[in-house]
C-alpha cells in the first residue's frame, strides 16, 4: 500500500516531467534552431529520466531493505538468543517477530523479547518507508532537473526515447522467457531429488504405478511402485480416443467452412464451433462423467460387454470433441491461405470440387494441417480436468478403452491434492511425471513446427 | 506498357506492317478468313451485383485463329474470358446472361456439365499458378481426372507430349519429378500451358499469360502461342498492343463494358473505324 504511494507520486512526477519537458522545447523550437525532436519526445524524455532511475531505487530499496532490517533485528536481540540455532529455527524466530509486529497470531505471544524485537521492526519499517520515499524523491527530482538542463535544439532526444523503448521491449519478453527457464529448472531439480530416491529406469520403464509409501517407518504398508508406463499408456490411449474423434471430424468441419459453406452460414456457424473453445474443460468433465459414460456403459452392457463406469473411451470421445475447434479453426486458416489461384487453375482443367479438395489444396495446405492435429494432441496429452472426472485412478496397463485407465495428469492431481510432505518420494514423482510431460509435450511441438516450416510452399 | 503504347504510336499512323518480315511466321500462308466460326456470343451481359460489367457483347471466335481482347483495364475483356469456360461460376455474385455456344451448343444450357466443358475449354492465368507438385504430376493432373489414360505409359506419353509441344520438355526432361513451383517464371507458365494442353482442349483461353514474364519468356510464349494456332483455338486478353498485333489473326477492342470493335488485327491496328479504337491504340488512352 505503501509502496503503491510512492509509485503514484511517481508516477505524477514524470507527468509533470513530460509537461515541462514539451513546454521547454516548445519555447527553444520558437528560436532560429530547428528543434531535432518532436517536442513530445523531449517530454518523454524527460519523462523518462524521472521515472526510470526512480523506479530503479524502489525496485533495489524493495529487494535489500526487508533484508537489512532483518539483520539488524536479529543483532538487537539479547545476546545468546540466536547462537547455537539451526538456520530454519532462526527462520521460525524472526516469522514470530513479523507476525507479532503486524499483531498475527504468533506462537510465542508473551515472550518480552520478541515484543521488543517487533516494536523495533515496526520502527525500522517506518524509518526504512520514509528513507526510501525521499531517496525515490531525490532521484525523480535530480533526473527531472539534469533532463530539463539537457534539453537543446540539438538533443536527440527521439533516439534516445527509441534506444529506451527498445531496451524496456526486452525486459518485457525477457520476463515471459525468464519465467519458462524457472519453471523448467524446478522441474528438473524436484525430479532429481526424485531419481535419487527412484532409480530413473524404475521410472520410465516400470511396469506398476502404486504412489502409495508408509509414512513412519514401523508402519506396515506398501513401499510404492513408481514405474510410469501405464500412465503414459493411458494418456496414449485417451489421446488416441481423442484424435479419432478430432483430427476427422474438425478437419472435415474446416474443409466445410472453407470450401463449400455459404457465407451467411459461415458467419454464423464458424463463431459457434469457436464457442466450444469457450466452454470450461470442467463441464466437458461432468458432461463425460455424467451422461456419456453412463451411456456408453448402457451400450455395452445391452449388447454383452463389460465396460467399467469410468471408460477411457468415455473420456476420450468428450476431449475429442472438446478438441474440434482447434483442429477445425487453424485447418481453416491454413485452407484459406491456398491461394484462390491454385483452385481456379484446377476448376478450369475442369476438375469438380471435391477433386479441387483431394488433390490439391489438401496437399498444399498439409503442412499447416499436420501442425495444427500434433497442437491438438499436445493440448489432449496436457488436458487434465476431463479425464480427472472420467478417465478414473486405477493405473491398469491396458488397451482395452472400455477399462478405466489414468493418465500423467490425472496422477499429478491426486499426488499433490490435500496435505502433503515435500520430501516424499510420492509427492516428488509429481514433479517427474511433470517433467516427462512437459518434454513429451515440448517434442511435439517442436516436430510440428518442423513440419509445418519444412514443408511449407511459398505463396506469393 | 508505356514502351508498348508510345511504339504503337510510332507504327499506327504510318500504317506500317504489323508483321515485320523478321518474324517467325511472316510469310504465313493460312488464310485468316475461311474458318469456321468456333464460339459465338450474342448479346451477353455480365452483371457483378449490381454493377454491369458487360453489356451486350456479341463476338464471334474462329476456329485455329488467335482471338485478341485488348481495352484498358476493367473494360470486360477478362469478364468475357471467363465466361468462355464459364469460370465466373465460382464468383458467387457474378450473374451471365445472354447466349455463347461452342459448336452451336449452348455453354450455360443447365444440362451441360461445367466439367465437360473445362476439359475442352482451357485456360491459362495470369499469374503462373503450378500445383506444389511435381511438374510430371501437374501435367498429369488433368489426363488424371478426366481418365484420359489407362495405364502408366500412356501418361507418361501424355505428360512428354504436352510438355514437347509448350516447348518445355528440353529444359526440364531430367527433373519432371521436381516441384513445379522451383521452375522460373516463364518456364512455370511454360508448364501450366503444358498442363493445360494434356487434357486436349479445343479451346485455349489465356488471360495477360505474360504479364508477369521478361521480355525473353514472353517471346518464347509468344513463338509457342503461333504453334499452338495449328491446333487450337486461341483467345488472349493481353494490355500489350504489340503483342495482340505481333500473334493474334482477329481483334477485339473493348471499352466500359461494350465492345467497340472487332476485326481483321491488321485493319483494327492501321484503320480503325471506331474513333475510341484510334484513340486507344494510338496511346492516347488507356
Amino acid at each position: 500500500m505503501q509502496t503503491m504511494i510512492v509509485i503514484l507520486a511517481l508516477t505524477g512526477l514524470a507527468l509533470i516531467g513530460y509537461m515541462t519537458g514539451r513546454g521547454r522545447s516548445l519555447v527553444l523550437a520558437r528560436g532560429v534552431t530547428p528543434l531535432h525532436s518532436l517536442p513530445s519526445y523531449h517530454g518523454l524524455y524527460v519523462a523518462f529520466w524521472v521515472g526510470i532511475p526512480a523506479l530503479l531505487v524502489l525496485v533495489l530499496w524493495l529487494v535489500i531493505e526487508p533484508r537489512i532490517i532483518e539483520w539488524i533485528v536479529l543483532d538487537g536481540l539479547p545476546s545468546g538468543t540466536v547462537d547455537g540455532l539451526a538456520a530454519d529455527r532462526v527462520g521460525l524466530l524472526l516469522n514470530d517477530i513479523r507476525n507479532t509486529a503486524s499483531g498475527n497470531i504468533a506462537s510465542q505471544k508473551d515472550n518480552p523479547v520478541i515484543e521488543a524485537a517487533a516494536t523495533q521492526l515496526n520502527n525500522l519499517r517506518a524509518i526504512g518507508f520514509v528513507l526510501m520515499a525521499v531517496s525515490c524523491a531525490i532521484a525523480g527530482t535530480g533526473g527531472l532537473v539534469l533532463a530539463q538542463r539537457r534539453i537543446a535544439p540539438g538533443l536527440r532526444a527521439r533516439n534516445s526515447v527509441e534506444r529506451t523503448i527498445h531496451i524496456i521491449l526486452i525486459l518485457s519478453s525477457m520476463i515471459a522467457i525468464l519465467t519458462t527457464v524457472g519453471i523448467v529448472l524446478s522441474l528438473v531439480f524436484e525430479s532429481w531429488r526424485f531419481f535419487t530416491k527412484v532409480p530413473i529406469w524404475d521410472f520410465l520403464f516400470g511396469l506398476d504405478w502404486s504412489p502409495q509409501t508408509a509414512l513412519r517407518a514401523d508402519q506396515v504398508g506398501s513401499s510404492g511402485a513408481f514405474g510410469a508406463v501405464p500412465l503414459i499408456a493411458g494418456t496414449m490411449l485417451i489421446t488416441f480416443i481423442a484424435m479419432m474423434v478430432a483430427a476427422p471430424v474438425g478437419l472435415m468441419s474446416a474443409i466445410y467452412m472453407a470450401e463449400y459453406a455459404d457465407p451467411r452460414f459461415r458467419a454464423v456457424a464458424k463463431p459457434m464451433l469457436e464457442i466450444l473453445a469457450g466452454i470450461p474443460t470442467v463441464v466437458y468433465g461432468f458432461f463425460a462423467a455424467l451422461t456419456v459414460a453412463p451411456a456408453i456403459r448402457g451400450w455395452g452392457e445391452s449388447i454383452g460387454l463389460s465396460v467399467s463406469s469410468e471408460s477411457a473411451l468415455a473420456a476420450g470421445v468428450v476431449m475429442g470433441i472438446m478438441i474440434i475447434p482447434f483442429v477445425s479453426s487453424l485447418s481453416d486458416d491454413v485452407i484459406n491461405a491456398v491461394p484462390q489461384s491454385l483452385r481456379d487453375g484446377s476448376y478450369a482443367l475442369g476438375a469438380t470440387r471435391s477433386e479441387t479438395i483431394t488433390s490439391v489444396i489438401i496437399p498444399a495446405a498439409l503442412p499447416g494441417i499436420v501442425g495444427a492435429v500434433l497442437l491438438a494432441v499436445s493440448r489432449a496429452i496436457g488436458e487434465t480436468m476431463i479425464v480427472v472426472m472420467a478417465a478414473g485412478l486405477a493405473a491398469n496397463l491396458t488397451i482395452n478403452p472400455l477399462e478405466a485407465v489414468t493418465t500423467v495428469t490425472v496422477q499429478i492431481v491426486t499426488l499433490l491434492v490435500g496435505d502433503q510432505e515435500f520430501d516424499s518420494a510420492k509427492t516428488l514423482s509429481a514433479f517427474a511425471l511433470g517433467l516427462m510431460l512437459f518434454v513429451i509435450t515440448l517434442a511435439l511441438n517442436v516436430i510440428a513446427l518442423y513440419v509445418v516450416r519444412k514443408y511449407r510452399e511459398k505463396y506469393d | 506498357m508505356m514502351s508498348n503504347t508510345t511504339q504503337a504510336t510510332a507504327a499506327a499512323p504510318a500504317a506500317a506492317p504489323i508483321h515485320s518480315v523478321d518474324e517467325p511466321r511472316g510469310g504465313d500462308p493460312r488464310p485468316a478468313t475461311a474458318t469456321a466460326v468456333k464460339i459465338k456470343a450474342r448479346d451477353v451481359n455480365v452483371y457483378y451485383g449490381d454493377k454491369h460489367a458487360l453489356k451486350h457483347v456479341d463476338l464471334d471466335i474462329n476456329e485455329n485463329e488467335v482471338t485478341a481482347l485488348i481495352g484498358p483495364s476493367g473494360c470486360g475483356k477478362s469478364t468475357f474470358l471467363r465466361c468462355l469456360n464459364r469460370m465466373n461460376d465460382v464468383i458467387d455474385s457474378c450473374r451471365v446472361v445472354g447466349d455463347i455456344t461452342l459448336d452451336e451448343a449452348d455453354i450455360y444450357d443447365p444440362s451441360l456439365d461445367v466439367v465437360q466443358l473445362r476439359a475442352r475449354v482451357g485456360m491459362v492465368f495470369q499469374k503462373p499458378n503450378p500445383f506444389p507438385k511435381s511438374i510430371y504430376d501437374n501435367v498429369a493432373y488433368g489426363p488424371r481426372i478426366h481418365g484420359l489414360a489407362h495405364n502408366k505409359a500412356d501418361i507418361d506419353d501424355i505428360v512428354r507430349q504436352s510438355l514437347e509441344r509448350a516447348g518445355l520438355l528440353k529444359e526440364v526432361h531430367d527433373r519432371l519429378d521436381q516441384p513445379g513451383t522451383g521452375l522460373s517464371g516463364g518456364q512455370q507458365q511454360r508448364l501450366c500451358i503444358a498442363r493445360a494442353i494434356a487434357v486436349n482442349p479445343e479451346v485455349i483461353l489465356m488471360d495477360e499469360p505474360c504479364s508477369a514474364l521478361d521480355p525473353i519468356a514472353t517471346a518464347r510464349i509468344e513463338e509457342l502461342i503461333d504453334e499452338l494456332r495449328e491446333n487450337f483455338t486461341i483467345v488472349i486478353v493481353t494490355h500489350s498492343m504489340q503483342q495482340a498485333a505481333r500473334v493474334s489473326q482477329r481483334t477485339a477492342f473493348f471499352h466500359l463494358g461494350d465492345l467497340v470493335e472487332v476485326g481483321n488485327t491488321e485493319q483494327i491496328f492501321t484503320n480503325p473505324k471506331d474513333s475510341r479504337t484510334q484513340g486507344y491504340i494510338t496511346g492516347r488512352f488507356g
